[in-house]
């Protein structure tokens, strides 16, 4: 593969998923220890510049986790949710939720694979939204018809340039 | 921007007629039955799409109680798309670390192999 396989790719190939992948220079299981430690979760958990003073982790399923990401203003962002499939160092199926938008929960499926000596994160997020569990719309119609979000980002990259 | 807010903004989003209509309404105001032209449904069927994409706040219509026209409120939209871009932001920046990380665990397991 190219050296932009280091980057990351996301796609969203159905009805509510989102699908990132990114290739590291390292073998499998290191990095299903590192998705799955505190210990080093703690060294890359979250957006450059935040600290994730606490992670807690019952590495099992139904285990549950909870990570406080903290910003240099000490403004902390709470996320939770529980494992729900572990295949060591295959696979990881867990929900996942941000308090501060709460109802907003996904499953998220992390699978590793490993070529060369290097290993791609495949993590694909389905998100459950309000409208899918109560099996309907605002609008009592058109339900479940949602489509996938790469025909939203499209539509919004096209707005935006005519707004612009 | 609430979880609700988005809720509806996908789902008004989530039907191939509604973004036809707010792609056509990028470009300006426009009336039902000019809405309706491209389509190869009824008025009826368009209007509903409109009372959906007007409860999500997407369009906004007019007083004039003949023309009604309708046109783009954007700012739902720049919610989504905020989201989205914010999602993105957070595990490009996390999967970059991740990667300097597991850079200097290797570094400290081939040291550790050496002893």
């Amino acid at each position: 593969m190219v050296a932009s396989s280091h980057t990351l790719t996301v796609t969203t190939p159905s009805d509510r998923e989102i699908v990132m992948t990114r290739t590291f220079d390292a073998p499998r299981e290191l990095v299903f220890e590192a998705l799955t430690k505190p210990e080093h979760m703690k060294r890359w958990w979250g957006p450059r510049g935040y600290t994730l003073p606490v992670c807690e982790i019952d590495f099992r399923p139904g285990g549950a986790y909870r990570f406080v990401s903290a910003d240099a203003e000490g403004n902390e962002y709470v996320f939770r949710g529980a494992y729900r499939e572990i295949v060591p160092p295959e696979k990881i199926v867990w929900t996942f939720e941000f308090e501060g938008m709460p109802g907003m929960v996904s499953v998220d499926t992390m699978t590793l694979t490993e070529e060369d000596g290097k290993t791609t994160i495949t993590s694909t997020s389905v998100f459950d939204t309000v409208e899918q569990r109560d099996g309907m719309l605002e609008s009592g119609m058109e339900t479940g018809a949602a489509e996938s979000y790469d025909r939203l980002a499209e539509l919004l990259e096209k707005l935006q340039e005519n707004n612009s | 921007m609430t979880t609700q807010q988005l809720n509806i903004t996908f789902a008004a989003l989530a039907d191939p007629t509604r973004r036809a209509i707010l792609a056509r309404l990028a470009s300006g105001e426009a009336t039902v039955t000019e809405l309706a032209e491209p389509f190869a449904v009824s008025l009826p069927a368009i209007s509903k799409h409109l009372k959906v994409l007007e409860r999500a706040g997407l369009i906004l219509r007019g007083r004039d109680a003949q023309r009604r026209p309708c046109r783009l409120r954007a700012a739902p939209l720049g919610d989504a798309a905020e989201w989205l871009g914010d999602y993105r932001q957070f595990w490009e920046e996390s999967f970059g670390r991740l990667d300097e990380y597991l850079q200097v665990l290797q570094e400290r397991e081939e040291k550790d192999g050496r002893k």
